[in-house]
């Protein structure tokens, strides 16, 4: 049944760039119709009312390892990029489709298509097929592809079709079965632990058979000052290559891994205070140009484990929005580069109609309340799991209201 | 810097303050007050372990189970040597480390252990931080005997007793640590007690071996043997831990010896009195000759054997004075999560 035009008044809309403004935006079916200062609802719209609040796009998380819808609501997403790393891996075209449908009508689903079979870095995937399915990205999942001429194989295939590659960029045959890194910390835990190196080796490599293929690179998540300086290089010289990351590496250091709290087991490894504001940099600069939540729920029996024992991984959906905000606010970043790398820089990688304010593009919407403090507990979360690292912690950021496709989802 | 020599026990915080924790997982947050109380305590367990008789009554009634998820003779045997002559009832649980590898298991063994109201708990595991993890789920006290490569906390203190016994005095003590630092426990738990207590801690390995920011830990790191054993006064030699090892971290134990191993010859470039000590098992002819392993009045390593009887007899009778009530450790503290 067709729905009344929506209509959201008393906001302040998120543009691309520039200070929120005052404003009102209208949808009609599923798209945005109108949207600035002078537009006013019509006869038999369905009047929202922003009170003052942000109008701003529906995040799109670009690698979430779990369809947690809940949470993903909770975090104002309304599009999530699924890791190919599920059982069975996204190597397939019918398990790709199946995902894609999976959070249909309230969350858009976009399968990220497995590299290579099994996600074991040897043989590549039926892509062409996966891409015709749903697959709008192409991902090495949790791993590095360390065969050189399967990457660049891979990379060039990619290219053909207009696929970005979306790596993981540790060298494992540094990282091994590193579960810290190297550091003061991972010496006195007595942790197995692998240079922030691991992460650099692995960025230039990709980068460089990148250059060669033409292809366009992502890297997921880059967490140290070696690799950044690589992707800033590269992209000065022209090479599509950029780079992504989650709050747990700008919020926390290495430091966070005293008591072997496995809360704070991630892959990569959480990297010393030098790193941590390298990416404070390079999300200020532009050199990152993604954050993601990596969403990834895990439970005791992953969790409650020795910490080299423990699985990798944070339910991150529902912090996404506040500690992003914390940039903001700490003038690292302005509100409009804020909602550019929570949804327009994800969604144009992707390559969907949606992570702005647009006319013409899908009526993804958020009301926000940037300022609204809130206390993180692992134990009242939406997620399926509360493996957070930021249990007890005050945030402040909230989404009150969601539209997805002009649906109302939340 | 404090110094060993003033052993009156009138230096410590009376009763409980002078350990104020609930079990021993590390030698990292101890003080060097409560390393030295924990060293003293020892010395009467030395003394009883030399008599005939070698048992008293102090824990009796009480259960200490020695759950070992990792292989060991020694320090199982010591622990349980330990337990019985302080009159406890000791029971080994020995686990393969298969059957525990997932979480779940761990944790509800723990919560076993708990339910069968043990009065200690002695734990070994091959991962760093596991006993932690299940310490967090007992009420009673809970020792490390070694968890994976972070701490070995009641070898670190036997050496440093041995030491104590043999040199007097820890401040500018010059000590080599050499060996798999890496995968070492013990260099660890060594490192944190000797540099407490003032001694000039050097630590020595292949680059491989060597873990990352080491220095930070207030030690020099060598490279080159025979330059960290210019004057020292303490070689302490480790084992290769070929079992914790993916890779490749030397050439062979034939080139490992060539540089790394402990000669007469070698020993020569130390202090004229140097101790040589070992935690053992020693891989004889790798990282030690017989000759230096043997060597009468210069090798402790069985002396090392008899204070870690003593040490751990210390450790247990401490830490469980507050079940037991005795005077001045008995009164309620605020420290449920000081565990150490």
């Amino acid at each position: 049944m067709k729905q009344p035009a929506l209509t959201i008044i008393n906001g302040l809309i998120v543009g691309r760039e520039g200070a929120p403004v005052a404003g009102t935006i209208r949808c009609e079916d599923d798209r945005i119709v109108g949207i600035g200062a002078d537009v006013v609802p019509q006869e038999g719209d369905r009047v929202e009312d922003a009170r003052g609040k942000l109008i701003a796009p529906g995040l799109v998380d670009l690698g979430v390892f779990a369809i947690d819808k809940p949470a993903l609501h909770f975090g104002g997403i309304t599009r999530a990029a699924l890791m190919p790393d599920q059982n069975p891996p996204l190597d397939r075209s019918s398990t790709v489709r199946y995902a894609a449908q999976s959070g249909k009508p309230d969350l858009w689903v976009h399968p990220l298509a497995a590299a290579t079979r099994g996600l074991e870095g040897s043989d590549m995937a039926e892509i062409a097929l996966m891409r015709d399915a749903g697959a709008k990205a192409v991902a090495t999942g949790r791993q590095w592809i360390a065969d050189s001429g399967t990457m660049l194989r891979l990379l060039r295939y990619c290219a053909m079709l207009g696929m970005t590659v979306i790596a993981h960029a540790e060298d494992s045959g540094l990282t091994g079965n590193a579960v810290a890194t190297a550091s003061e910390m991972s010496t006195r835990l007595g942790l197995p632990s692998a240079p922030v190196e691991a992460e650099a080796l692995a960025v230039a490599r990709d980068i460089a058979l990148a250059e060669m293929a033409g292809a366009k690179l992502h890297f997921r998540q880059i967490t140290t000052r070696g690799a950044l300086d690589l992707i800033r290089a590269a992209q000065k010289r022209g090479v599509a290559v950029t780079a992504g990351v989650t709050p747990a590496h700008f919020m926390l250091s290495d430091t966070a891994l005293a008591d072997f709290r496995t809360f704070c087991r991630f892959s990569p490894p959480l990297r010393r205070e030098d790193d941590r504001k390298a990416v404070i940099e390079a999300i200020g600069d532009g050199t990152i140009s993604v954050i993601a939540s990596g969403h990834d729920p895990r439970g005791p029996e992953d969790k409650r484990l020795p910490f080299a024992d423990a699985e990798p991984g944070m339910a991150g959906a529902e912090t996404l929005l506040p500690l992003t905000m914390n940039l903001v606010r700490d003038e690292v970043i302005d509100m409009a580069t804020a909602f550019r790398l929570l949804a327009a820089n994800p969604a144009g990688l992707l390559g969907v109609d949606a992570g702005a304010l647009e006319v013409g593009l899908q009526a993804d919407i958020a009301i926000i309340d940037a300022d609204r403090p809130w206390i993180v507990s692992s134990d009242k979360m939406a997620a399926a799991a509360g493996n957070t690292p930021f249990d007890g912690q005050g945030v402040q950021g909230r989404a009150l209201a969601l539209w997805k496709g002009g649906l109302k989802v939340g | 810097m404090t110094s060993a020599n003033s052993s009156s026990r009138s230096r410590y915080p009376a009763g409980s303050l002078a350990f104020p924790h609930r079990g021993l997982l590390g030698l990292a947050g101890l003080a060097p007050h409560e390393i030295l109380f924990l060293l003293d305590e020892a010395e009467q367990w030395v003394e009883l372990n030399r008599q005939p008789t070698k048992r008293v009554d102090h824990l009796r009634g009480l259960t200490i189970i020695n759950a070992f998820y990792e292989n060991s003779t020694r320090t199982l045997l010591s622990f349980e040597i330990a337990g019985k002559r302080l009159g406890a009832d000791v029971v080994n649980m020995s686990v393969g480390q298969s059957s525990v590898k997932k979480g779940e298991t761990l944790i509800d063994t723990a919560m076993t252990l708990n339910a069968m109201r043990a009065d200690a708990i002695v734990i070994r595991h091959a991962s760093s931080g596991a006993v932690r993890l299940i310490a967090e789920k007992v009420d009673c006290p809970v020792l490390n005997a070694g968890d994976g490569q972070h701490e070995h906390p009641t070898q670190g203190l036997l050496d440093a007793l041995t030491i104590k016994r043999a040199k007097g005095e820890f401040v500018g003590l010059k000590v080599v640590i050499c060996g798999d630092i890496l995968h070492s426990r013990v260099a660890r738990s060594n490192i944190l007690a000797l540099t407490a207590l003032g001694a000039d801690v050097r630590v020595c390995a292949p680059p491989a071996l060597m873990p990352a920011d080491i220095e930070r830990m207030r030690v020099t790191p060598y490279h080159d043997f025979d330059a960290a054993l210019k004057d020292a006064d303490v070689v302490m030699m480790l084992r290769l831990q070929n079992e914790r090892m993916t890779g490749q971290f030397i050439p062979s134990p034939r080139e490992y010896r060539h540089l790394y191993g402990l000669s007469v010859d070698r020993l020569a470039r130390a202090a004229g009195d140097a101790i040589v000590m070992h935690p053992g098992p020693m891989n004889r002819g790798v990282e030690i000759d017989s000759n230096v392993a043997d060597l009468p009045g210069r090798s402790l390593i069985t002396t090392q054997v008899e204070m870690g009887v003593a040490m751990r007899m210390a450790c247990l009778e401490v830490l469980t004075r507050k079940a037991r009530e005795v005077p001045g450790w008995a009164q309620p503290r605020e420290d449920k999560g000081n565990w150490a």
